[in-house]
């Protein structure tokens, strides 16, 4: 990673020592900040475009601040540091990860960093954008930087109280200690250390030989929350007079009210205060979320279409065979030409959609857990019609993304029905809302052509053809956000995203790759690693049989072909600790798998059990199916910052990838899609979580954190699909696997929501 | 509107709604009891497992009418107290490893968890893959694994 405010400093012992630049900021207790810069280098890519939706002087004026861009490590009285992360925590640990990078730093106890998320900062541009697994690598070393300065500043005020140079203190577990013995909590030097201006400080980090805290696996610094039930989602908070509030929505994807019938009738209902007509459907407000389920039950509306009026899966995989680019002629050499065919899949979290939402003529405020809040303030400010310095957007903790969050439909919907009623609502999707109207990764379809001689691939080419994928997050904020939506802009910036995030890592001779996208009449979104899994899914299976063609074993042959040491290195651990090889019974097969991203390599092995006792196991209301009985995953990030965390994460990508491979499609049928709960879009459960699981985090390689939290998905589908081809003896080119049979009775689409049962106790045990 | 008292984590307590409000929203929008989290109002995500007189169920599907004076109603703030300590040994199990993620779930995952290992325990048997199998309960994050370590280190200390 670079740094562009590092100096190369020599020291008095002639060894160079690299020098950041921090500041010391005007506060009543000590404050240490360091800039943040941009997170990756994508935009140069994207011309930001003029708009007139927000002044962009106004926000090139803010940005422009000399200080604008900076993070801050603050020091209390009580000895905690706090620091406000500008990024949103779903689940993927960063709280817990940033909090030891101060920890380590500042030499604290990580009990006494108290990490909590940023409200939108628009000052920050860039920087406040929650996705490409960015988080760590961007923050590693500003946040390393302030806490760096509040350790400089601490002992400088040390040395001044107690009269002795600050080389013979000592800064260990919160405390500053004198050669005398005498020691001085940091918490004590607070106020002493604070400054009434602002001064830049230069200093220097700590070599990673002294490292006692990154790099050590680390328990979440939210469980104890978690398990209490403390942990204070959006719906979990109490905002006066916030009441519940739900939406009737349309039969159909995105369809919108043209009227309703009975509003009065409605009104009336018990606990029911507000019905209000908006543009995404008809707002209820009750003093229960279940009189609002009551209330859409009546609901009588007429609607308009929607965007994707009439069609069916075939239909738009009909659009995605229209537009997929031609591969050119055939080469002479033998070739392998394949498709692969992904179905919808829903990014939908265990947290619905929500918002807290309080619109007042002259200010608004919202909460929510927003993966681009800036966007999100801009855009409700927008909206409004208010100056974005009038509308306040409070991130929340998240129950988990997958991408879900980098939109924020919920928070945009709740400003709107607040406006409309005038009152603080508590808006909340209904889990049918989810895979009916909210968002998708997108249907797709991948062609692979490869071509060899010998025992050496001579080509390959892959040209991915995809429903679009909506990227009007931007990059943060409302610029680049807003050229999203420009349509030639959009082909752009989703070519940036794939042509970045996607590469060759074999010796496959001439590669090349191509995203072509086609019909935007759908709610999509970068689910959790974006194009990664279909594209390195189908790669993964074509190597495969490049390997059957060269008579060849799997794991050896990606071996062979492998371009670098890092790679192999995790190959050769997955295989080794997974046994690769080992017998196995018929109809039960080992798959392994590839993938590289983020600065980071990794490998997975998974064995399946396709035999018909397994496959046709019956358990209630559960689709079975063949069940992935072992998955070893090898990761190499660079430096774990958090080695309990990424695995954490790499556990949550198999369950990713077992769904993406085997189960977890949605089903598009005359413009609307026929899931509707937990038991008709099947993610992963228990009853298909691999009994054997492991993760092997490689030793610090390059020193420098990668993206971890989307990293596992796109290998542990390949293994999955590579197992599943080796078990059965063909080769699956449909995915999810099952898509083919619908394993459910699709729910009525009026009324929108299933009304809640009744017999929940006949069914304690 | 008729009155309905029940006991919620020790306390008896009265509300006055109509009798088919589901229990979910009685805990979450009257009482303020957030633990039991919100997933599909169906009956089907289990987010909002709880226990009746010390057995799990999931009040999303629980009118109001159907608890009684003498029904005790416990959610994952009250499940220490069953145990008179800080945290239920399944509490701590779970802390030892470090299974939450984003932790929506994962009071929910708990009240199942220590339903399922006092049922085990009645037959006079140890915890199987089969019965860890059983648990409906979503976790979108994928922490299951976790979740399956995580029940038999507890099982062992309850």
């Amino acid at each position: 990673m670079t740094n562009h405010h590092g100096t190369e400093q020599p020291r008095p012992d002639g060894i160079g020592r690299r020098r950041f630049l921090g500041y010391v900021l005007a506060a009543p207790t000590l404050a240490a900040a360091a800039q943040i810069d941009a997170p990756g280098r994508a935009q140069a890519a994207v011309t930001p475009q003029p708009t007139d939706i927000v002044d962009l002087n106004d926000l090139m004026t803010v940005a422009a601040l000399p200080t604008s861009h900076l993070v801050t490590v603050m020091v209390n009285t009580d000895g905690t540091v706090s620091f406000a992360l500008p990024r949103a925590e779903v689940g993927q640990g960063i709280t817990t990860s940033t909090a030891m990078l101060i920890a380590e730093e500042l030499d604290v106890g990580l009990e006494r960093v108290k990490v909590s998320l940023a409200d939108a900062r628009p000052e920050l541009v860039f920087n406040q954008l929650t996705g490409g697994s960015n988080t760590t690598i961007a923050t590693y070393e500003p946040i390393r930087v302030a806490a760096a300065v509040a350790r400089k500043q601490l002992l400088l005020a040390a040395a001044a109280q107690l009269g002795v140079p600050t080389g013979d203190l000592t800064l260990a577990d919160g405390t500053v200690t004198a050669p005398d013995g005498t020691a001085l909590d940091i918490g004590s030097l607070a106020e002493k250390a604070a400054s009434t201006h602002v001064h830049r400080v230069s200093v220097s980090l700590k070599p990673r030989s002294q490292f006692a805290v990154i790099g050590t696996a680390r328990t979440r610094v939210d469980a104890l929350a978690a398990v209490t039930g403390r942990k204070t989602f959006a719906m979990d908070l109490d905002v006066p007079d916030a009441k519940p509030t739900m939406v009737c929505r349309a039969p159909t994807l995105n369809g919108t009210p043209r009227s309703a019938a009975n509003l009065a009738q409605v009104r009336s209902m018990p606990g029911v205060t507000d019905v209000v007509t908006i543009s995404t459907g008809i707002a209820v407000r009750a003093e229960t979320f279940g009189q609002c389920i009551d209330a859409i039950q009546v609901l009588e509306v007429a609607w308009r279409d929607g965007t994707a009026e009439g069609k069916s899966d075939d239909d738009v995989l009909r659009e995605l065979r229209w537009a997929e680019p031609s591969l050119g002629l055939p080469p002479l050499a033998p070739t392998i030409d394949e498709r692969f065919t992904f179905a919808f899949r829903s990014n939908s979290a265990l947290e619905t959609n929500c918002a807290v939402a309080d619109v007042r003529s002259d200010r608004a405020e919202i909460w929510s857990s927003l993966k681009s809040p800036i966007v999100a303030q801009q855009t409700i400010a927008a909206k409004l019609r208010l100056p974005v310095r009038d509308v306040t957007v409070h991130v929340t903790e998240g129950g988990g993304s997958f991408g879900r969050k980098l939109f924020f439909d919920a928070a945009l919907e709740a400003a709107e029905i607040s406006r409309a009623i005038g009152k603080p609502v508590k808006l909340m999707w209904h889990r049918a809302d989810e895979p009916r109207q909210g968002r998708t990764h997108p249907m797709a379809t991948s062609r692979v052509r490869t071509w060899y001689l010998g025992g050496h691939v001579l080509g390959f080419k892959q040209a991915h053809t995809s429903v679009a994928t909506d990227l009007g997050h931007g990059f943060g904020e409302l610029v680049t956000a807003t050229a999203a939506h420009l349509p030639i802009a959009d082909q752009a910036f989703s070519q940036v995203f794939f042509q970045l995030s996607q590469t060759m890592p074999y010796e496959f001779g001439a590669s090349s790759r191509i995203l072509n996208e086609t019909d935007r009449g759908f709610n999509t979104g970068s689910m959790r690693n974006v194009y990664s899994p279909d594209v390195t899914c189908s790669r993964e299976l074509v190597v495969d049989r490049l390997a059957a063609r060269m008579r060849e074993d799997p794991y050896r042959f990606r071996r062979r072909m492998l371009r670098t040491d890092r790679a192999r290195a995790v190959l050769d651990e997955a295989a080794r600790v997974g046994e690769w090889g080992r017998s196995l019974p018929d109809g039960v097969a080992q798959g392994i798998a590839f993938h590289d991203e983020y600065r980071a390599v990794s490998a997975v092995l998974v064995e399946i059990d396709c035999r018909p006792q397994t496959v046709g196991r019956q358990i209630r209301d559960a689709v079975t199916g063949p069940r992935v009985t072992k998955a070893v995953v090898a990761v190499d990030v660079g430096l774990a910052v958090n080695p309990k965390g990424l695995e954490a994460q790499m556990m949550g990508c198999v369950m990713d990838g077992i769904a993406h491979a085997l189960t977890a499609g949605l089903h598009l049928r005359d413009g609307a899609f026929l899931e509707a709960s937990w038991d008709n879009d099947f993610y992963t459960r228990q009853w298909n979580t691999p009994p054997d699981f492991r993760v092997v985090v490689m030793p610090p390689t390059t020193g420098e954190p990668g993206g971890a939290g989307e990293l596992g998905v796109a290998g542990a589908m390949a293994a999955v699909a590579c197992a599943y081809a080796r078990a059965t003896g063909s080769m699956p080119t449909r995915f999810p696997i099952n898509h083919g049979t619908l394993s459910f009775e699709p729910k009525p689409p009026v009324p929108p929501v299933p009304q809640s049962p009744t017999d929940g106790l006949d069914h304690v045990r | 509107m008729p009155n309905h008292t029940f006991v919620v984590n020790g306390d008896r307590i009265t509300v006055d709604l109509p009798d088919d409000v589901r229990l979910l929203w009685v805990l979450r929008d009257v009482l303020g009891i957030t633990g039991p989290k919100y997933g599909c109002g169906i009956n089907v995500c289990k987010a909002c497992t709880s226990h009746i007189n010390g057995r799990a169920f999931n009040p999303c599907a629980v009118p109001v009418s159907e608890v009684g004076p003498d029904d005790e109603i416990t959610t994952i703030e009250g499940l220490p107290a069953t145990v008179g300590r800080d945290l239920h040994p399944m509490q701590e199990a779970w802390l030892e490893h470090d299974v939450a993620q984003c932790g929506y779930c994962q009071p929910g995952q708990i009240m199942a968890a220590v339903d399922l290992v006092r049922r085990v325990e009645a037959e006079g048997r140890e915890i199987t893959d089969d019965d860890l199998d059983t648990l409906r309960n979503i976790c979108r994050c994928g922490t299951y694994p976790r979740i399956r370590d995580a029940i038999r280190t507890g099982a062992a200390a309850m």
